[in-house]
């Protein structure tokens, strides 16, 4: 197995950031960690990787126990961390062959795997540009290309397309499904609900250092939530209030569950026939039909309120 | 908390690349970096040897600027493996994330401290035979005495690059260095033989010479240079080696809690 973990804990001096995590990634598929910030998705991979000394619990890496063998284990890795940490000093094509020397990899067999490199990244042009002269979305592309330098059986990414435009997102998701459907094996976390939808087969949202709910996008969606949801918001013709008013008069009756945040009310349903042609009887109230996606299980699961480190 | 005292982790080879990669950067600017490195201790070198050298008659035997200049190529060993130590580590430790970015690689936190303490040293004998090189030409000299001094040279950039990177593990900033500089590097310049004679100093000062890493480096380059032989060779090594040694067991400990934790 590409990666196992075993009730895996975490604690700095008195808080315990990871309570006891298990999951394992099977050969070929994406898995994604979801969490709000402060959840303990970077110090799992943190622990993963044998940066840190787990507090309690087991991480088998590529076939082998980490931290003990974690060096060993990391030859099979390639690693997409959060921050920039290209070599500002190196132009794009020497950042991929002084990162290959720290896999041992023979100077000529380094240099004959830089165009492959280039073109996966969209880099070729710039193959002898400077680092510091790239845009954000070419210096995560150059990272990605970075972690495949040894050809790796296993991508791990913290947040790949955190900070990124959508144009450089789009472009960033094409490759990540290309590495998907080359076989490799990708552990990634995001915070982008669309993200993990899109690419992961399975994924496992954390909160507060737990699992709190582990499947397949739908496997998930299905099992916490409602089918659909109506948004509803704007002024109500006639009353005070607006949508938060209606809502509290009168979404506990067409919805199987309701929150109000801000102006929005949000209403969970299983059919939203009923619902939508009440709406539609209402003046100046505006709404939104979609489908419960992933955020909506998120929200649900670990709250609206906002998360600050 | 993860523990703090752990078996070394060391594979020579990886190590090496990380001392490779800084010798490539270094290697483009190589001669603007040497010429820099040689500018500072030439002014003190000429302004001092020849200024000043002319108001002194023979110090411990020799011309002023012969005593200033052996004196010199351990000062500025020193200064150069200090620098690198300390700014330079600093920048890729923690400030663009270089360090981070190798430990994804199967390299461990010792494969990297290593290779930058090789390397920091490696760039101050770089720096300590340039000066060397500007000795000889000049006479003041021998060119094999020179040749002999090298590997003192090394061991003086070991020794600084080894506690240096204390001060870059324990640094918020690069604010924190000048408190190395002024409470250590400078006074050490002033007790440590390099401008003049120890025996100008009170005893009970003296004394410092004895302890201090600089006074062993100059003790064992200054004689050497100047006779080809140095008494006491051996303690001067093994001071100036467990300095080195002890640095880096330290510097390994601290950067350990503060980049693996």
């Amino acid at each position: 197995m590409p990666l196992t973990v075993t009730d895996l804990h975490k604690s700095y001096g008195a808080t315990e950031v990871v309570r006891g995590i298990s999951f394992q990634l099977q050969p070929g598929e994406c898995f994604a960690l979801l969490g709000p910030n402060g959840a303990g998705k970077t110090t799992t991979l943190r622990c993963v990787l044998g940066h840190t000394e787990p507090s309690a619990g087991r991480i088998e890496l590529c076939g082998l126990p980490v931290p003990a063998r974690a060096r060993e284990a990391r030859v099979r890795v390639g690693v997409v961390p959060q921050n920039d940490s290209l070599d500002p000093d190196f132009t794009v094509t020497e950042n991929l062959l002084v990162f290959a020397r720290y896999f041992g990899i023979p100077a000529t067999a380094a240099r004959a795997r830089v165009p492959d490199l280039l073109a996966f990244a969209g880099l070729e042009a710039k193959a002898d540009a400077k680092v510091p002269t790239l845009s954000g979305g070419m210096k995560r592309r150059l990272t990605m290309a970075r972690a495949l330098v040894a050809n790796p059986d296993l991508l791990i990414m913290d947040e790949p397309t955190t900070g990124l435009d959508p144009q450089a997102r789009h472009l960033i998701w094409d490759r990540l499904k290309g590495l998907i459907s080359q076989g490799k094996t990708l552990l990634l976390t995001t915070h982008f609900m669309d993200e993990a939808e899109r690419l992961a087969h399975r994924i496992a949202i954390l909160d507060r250092g737990q699992i709190i709910a582990m499947g397949t996008p739908r496997e998930v969606i299905a099992e916490h939530i409602e089918p659909q949801v109506v948004e509803v918001f704007g002024e109500w013709a006639g009353h005070e209030g607006g949508a938060a008013a209606w809502a509290a008069t009168h979404a506990a009756q067409f919805s199987s569950r309701f929150e109000v945040s801000g102006e929005t009310a949000f209403c969970y349903v299983q059919d939203a026939d009923v619902l939508l042609a009440h709406l539609a009887a209402q003046g100046g109230l505006r709404y939104l039909h979609r489908p419960a996606n992933l955020e909506d299980v998120f929200l649900k699961l670990t709250g609206r309120e906002m998360r600050d480190e | 908390m993860s523990k703090l005292f752990v078996p070394l982790d060391l594979s020579p080879r990886r190590a090496l690349a990380v001392w490779q990669r800084n010798l490539k950067v270094w290697s483009r600017l190589a001669i603007p970096s040497l010429l820099g490195n040689l500018a500072d201790p030439l002014i003190y070198l000429l302004g001092l040897g020849l200024g000043l050298g002319a108001l002194l008659p023979q110090v411990q035997g020799v011309s002023y600027i012969s005593f200033l200049a052996t004196g010199t190529v351990a000062f500025s060993t020193m200064n150069a493996a200090t620098f690198e130590a300390l700014y330079s580590g600093f920048a890729r430790a923690h400030q663009q994330k270089t360090w981070e970015a190798i430990m994804n690689a199967p390299l461990s936190l010792d494969d990297v401290l290593i290779g930058e303490v090789l390397w920091a040293a490696t760039k101050s004998l770089f720096s300590g035979s340039a000066i060397l090189l500007v000795i000889t030409v000049f006479g003041l000299a021998s060119w094999q005495h020179a040749l002999m001094a090298l590997p003192l040279v090394l061991l003086t950039g070991l020794c600084f690059a080894g506690i240096g990177f204390i001060a870059t593990s324990l640094a918020p900033g690069y604010d924190f260095f000048m408190y190395w500089f002024t409470l250590f590097i400078s006074p050490m310049a002033m007790l440590c033989g390099v401008f003049f004679p120890l025996e100008q100093l009170p005893a009970f000062i003296q004394g410092a010479a004895l302890v201090l890493p600089l006074g062993h480096a100059i003790g064992a380059i200054r004689p050497l240079l100047l006779h080809g032989e140095v008494s006491g060779l051996w303690l001067h090594v093994l001071v100036l080696l467990s300095y080195a040694l002890c640095g880096v067991a330290i510097a390994r400990v601290l950067m350990r809690r503060r980049l693996l934790r």
